[in-house]
Formats: C-alpha cells, structure tokens, sequence
C-alpha cells in the first residue's frame, strides 16, 4: 500500500447559470438552472513516502479542488483518497496534524499580530511540545531567514516575507507531508529561487513527501522530476518530466555569434530566423539534427565568437501537451 | 483546549488595539444614554407603567448603554465573512480544531475586549448623575451575582445566535439580506429598541418565549430587582437550556455547509 493512494477521485460541482437581461433575472425566481460540471473525473495515482510530485494543469483543470480533497477540505463524491491510513475528510482532525499546507493566495497567518506570536499559536493548536517547538522554530528561522521580521506584524511584511513566514508556518508541527499551492506566486526572482532551495533542503533532511501545484515552469524543473498532468478534471500523464518534454520539444533555437561568414551553409531541417551583421538566429529541428552537428558546419563557415542554444522550457512543453489534448 | 484559550487570549489584546473606536463608542453611548432617559421622563411625567418604575428604568438605561458592546446584536465579523467568502477558510478546516469552536472564541473576545474598553467610563459617569437620572446600586449583593451570571450567559447566547447568522453566508454568500432580517427581530424582542416591559402585550409575550431578552434584558432588570431572585433562577436555567439548543443548532448548520458547500476560490 502506496503512503498516499487516490482511487478514483470525483468531484462534482453544480454552477448557476442564467443568461443576461431582467427577464432572465427574474426567471430565475422560480427556476433555476444549473450546470454539473466534473471539477475532478476519476483521478487516480500513488505516491511514495518522501517524493516531490508536481500537480499541474491549465487554470480550471481541477488542481485546487484535488488539493482541497487530499488536504480534507472537501468531500470527494466518489472514489477514496488514503493517505498515511487515513481518510483526509473523515478523519479530518487526526489527519491534519499530520500535513503542512501552503496556499499561495491566501494567507494562514494572523493579520493584526507578529509572526512570532502567530508561531506560538500554532504551537498552541497542535500542541508542540516546547522543546520540539523551539528547536524547530530555530532551524526554519536560520534556514529560512527570518529573524530580522519574527516581531514584525504580518500585515507590514512584503509578499516575499510573508510567503517565507508562511512556510515556516506550515512546518512548525513536523509534518509528514506538505502541500503547496503555488507558493511561488507573485514572488521576485530571488525570493523564489530561496522558496525552491528551502523546499529542496526540507524534503531531503526531513523526508518530508511534498506536493506540489504552480504554473511557473521553472519551479517545476527546478524541485522535481515527477509530474502528474490534469486537465478537465481528467489525469492525462503521470510520469517523468523529462520524457514529456523530449516528447514535446522537438525544435530548438541557436543564436550564432561571429566575427566574418563567408557563406551561410544550408544544412537540411535547419531554418534561418534572422540573420543580421554578426549574429544568426537559426530553428533546429532535433529529430535529424543534433546541436553539435550544426556547429560544426558553422564553424567551418565562420569563425564563431559565441553561441547560444535557447531551450523552449517547460512552457511550451506545457502548451504543446495541452494541445495534443485540446485542453 | 489550550490552543483555544490562546486564541482567545490573542483576540482579546488584539481587539483592546482599537482604543479609538472605543472612545467614539463611549460619546455615541453617553449621547443614547441622555436621549433616552429624558424621552421617558417625558413620558413618565404624563403616566405611570406598572411593570417597571421610572429609577429601574434609568438604571436599565445606563447599563444598556455600559454594556452594549456586549449586547449588541447587530454584529458581523468580516473576517469570519471575508474568510468564508473568498476561500480562506479552507487554512482554517486543515487545522486540529473544531471551526465552531474556533469562531465562537473569537466572537466571544472580540465582545469582551469591546466591552472592557467602554463599559467602565459610563457606569461612573452615571452613578455620579443627579438622582432620577442616576444609576442605582444593585438592589441586593445576590442580585449583582446573578446580574453578572445572567450577563454572561448571556453572552453566550448572543455568540450562539450570531454564529447561526454568519454561518449563513456559506450558504448564500452574500447573507447581507438575510442578516438583516433576523437583526431586526433579533433586536425587536431583545428590547434593544424599548424595554420589553414597555411593549405590548403581544409582543412582549413573543419576546418572552424567545431568547432574545435573555442577553441584555434579562440581566439589567435582574440588576434593578425588577425581576425577582426566583424569576431570576428560572431564567438562569431557561438561558442554559437555550446556549445548548443553540450551540447544538449552529454546529449542527456549520457541519451541514462544510458537507455539502464548496470553498471558493483557486
């Protein structure tokens, strides 16, 4: 048996619907309509203790509301979620002293009071013991960075303050699994890559098994190699990033720097972009060519200064993907 | 427990930030309190009631106006709202506590530290007043125990009632119509308006059967001896029956919307 085991999994939400104007406004005093619409469709997967799994998929496809039933907020209509033997909405209260959540749009945390006093009711609610409490809270302080703000209220703390200070939050009761909804959201380049390093660190020291949803891309490549994709409610791959995306990139660009050409070589599958005093911008088709083949023809032609190979990313993997499944 | 008792610990220094708010309430409250006593000496000076004399009646006055932090009904915490609303709730149900429990707590301190603030200037002020405007002394030191146990319970009979209202709005999401409503009834028959002694008959039969007058009614007559020790006991008892229907009622609302009621938002 999986640590965390999803069979089946629904979700079934009923949306009002009415259509513009008074006269429909006031039909609907007497009916109205409502749509169902499958937010989860019998999902289905397993993770093991201490794994990063990313759960991804355009807005709307039903990340939230899957999160929202392995964190026990929601009770799925159909199929079961087991998780560490327990059932997450059922058991709620036992089971939630086991998790450590992260929204990244909303905020655990108490407005009006300094964090350090919303660390010590926390403590409070999951009765840490003191001693467990004030080792941890030393370590996620060090390695997070917050003591210069522990006694500031939340209120006045920067987004990427309060995100650090939100985390810290979610781990204070050592839980076995942490859930992260977007959590980079809205942070600067710097804050996030601190967000990922801790994320890292944190599941590596302490096992913690982590899942994950963002649309950033980057963030994905940078935590983990195991995606779960979602789309309309429906589970469409769960495997390893890096197949989808040989699957999913098959052009590159390469950016060519030089001091003199004689000749721009005409290589088959290789397109030219842009061409300009010193610089070519070239598309590679990867299915016939490979990138140190195209530079060695070049630099036969030319006397290369630079060059510059610019990997699509996930992004586009993620667009392609959502294409081959008309998302 | 503990974790609940910090909570409550928390609101209460939070909600005695709002120094400001408590002084405008004072001036609010002193001007009530003035207005009222004068209408009903008006009143008084062309007919007599026979439910309750004219010093009770001042008395009831000032403490209305002491304690109305604590009895006012007419209150909806925006952050419970907000949070119900735009999705926060969901940090709160992946906590170890009961969500009733929780927001109850806090609706209870945010009263206290409201009333902490306010209710003191006022009862020296009127226990200084020239004497038909004045606040009388308790009838009895027994009938100022039961006053203080009366008030208490009875707010937590308010908290219970308010956390039925709030509840509402995981249902409708804009419960604005519906809580006002019940506000008005709610305070109609709590003698917010008018003391239930002063009604008429019907409504103060309604009123009695209901348990609106037991949050601020009940207590200030208890106080003036306008309602006797037994009757007092009795309601002691009718306001216990009523803090655990109600509490049995709300929770049983709140575990029915978190059943059957998404949580919004991404």
């Amino acid at each position: 048996m999986s640590f965390i085991a999803v069979d089946n999994l629904t979700k079934t939400f009923r949306i009002q619907r009415r259509n513009s104007g008074l006269k429909n406004a006031i039909k609907t005093f007497f009916k109205r309509d409502c749509v169902e619409v499958k937010a989860v469709d019998h999902v289905s997967f397993e993770i093991e203790e201490g794994e990063i799994v990313a759960y991804i998929g355009p807005n709307g496809a039903g990340k939230s509301t899957t999160i929202k039933m392995l964190t026990g907020i929601l009770r799925p209509d159909e199929g079961v979620c087991l998780i560490d033997g327990l059932n997450p909405f059922d058991d709620r209260k036992k089971y939630v002293s086991k998790i450590g959540v992260v929204f990244g749009q909303k905020s655990q945390l108490w407005w009006d009071i300094p964090v350090e006093d919303s660390f010590d009711l926390l403590r409070d609610i999951y009765k840490i013991k003191e001693s467990d409490y004030l080792k941890i809270k030393e370590e996620l302080v060090k390695m997070l960075n917050l003591n210069d703000i522990l006694k500031t209220p939340v209120r006045q703390l920067s987004l990427g303050q309060r995100m650090r200070c939100e985390i810290a939050a979610s781990l204070l009761h050592s839980p076995k699994i942490l859930f992260l909804d977007e959590p980079t959201i809205g942070l600067d380049a710097v804050s996030k890559v601190e967000v990922r390093k801790f994320i890292k660190e944190i599941n590596k020291q302490k096992k913690v098994t982590v899942i994950l949803t963002s649309h950033d891309m980057s963030d994905i490549e940078a935590l983990t190699n195991r995606v779960i994709v979602i789309g309309h409610g429906k589970k469409l791959y769960d495997g390893s990033l890096n197949s989808i995306k040989k699957k999913f990139t098959s052009h590159k660009k390469l950016e060519i720097i030089y001091k003199k050409i004689k000749k721009v070589p005409k290589i088959k599958d290789v397109d030219l972009i842009e061409k300009s005093d010193h610089r070519i911008l070239l598309d590679v088709d990867m299915k016939n060519n490979t990138i140190s083949n195209v530079v060695s023809i070049y630099s036969d032609a030319c006397e290369i200064e630079d060059i510059n190979v610019i990997d699509e990313g996930m992004d586009n993997v993620i667009i392609e993907l959502y294409k081959e499944y008309q998302l | 427990m503990i974790g609940y008792l910090t909570y409550f610990k928390t609101q209460i220094v939070t909600g005695l930030q709002y120094k400001v708010a408590a002084i405008a309430g004072l001036c609010t409250q002193f001007f009530w309190g003035f207005l009222f006593v004068m209408i009903y000496q008006a009143f008084y000076s062309y007919a007599d009631n026979s439910t309750i004399n004219f010093p009770d009646l001042v008395t009831y006055v000032w403490l209305n106006q002491a304690f109305f932090a604590l009895i006012y009904i007419r209150m909806k915490d925006t952050e419970i709202l907000d949070a119900i609303k735009t999705g926060t709730v969901a940090y709160e149900l992946c906590r170890p506590y009961d969500l009733y429990n929780w927001w109850y707590i806090k609706l209870l301190a945010k009263k206290y530290a409201a009333v902490m603030l306010r209710f003191l200037p006022i009862i020296v002020v009127a226990f200084f007043l020239p004497v038909p405007y004045s606040l009388a002394l308790p009838q009895s030191s027994l009938s100022f125990i039961l006053f203080l146990t009366t008030l208490i319970l009875g707010s937590f009979v308010l908290v219970a009632i308010l956390m039925i209202i709030q509840t509402i709005a995981f249902f409708t999401y804009n419960e604005g119509g519906i809580s006002q409503i019940l506000f008005l009834i709610a305070e109609l028959l709590a003698g917010s308006f008018l003391p239930l002694p002063l009604m008429p008959n019907i409504i103060q039969k309604i009123g009695y059967f209901l348990p609106f007058r037991l949050i601020g009614d009940l207590p200030f007559r208890v106080y003036s001896g306008n309602i006797n020790i037994n009757d007092a006991l009795t309601n002691i008892m009718f306001q216990s029956v009523w803090i655990i229907l109600l509490i049995i009622i709300g929770k049983y609302i709140m575990k029915y919307a978190l059943q059957k009621v998404a949580i919004q938002g991404g």
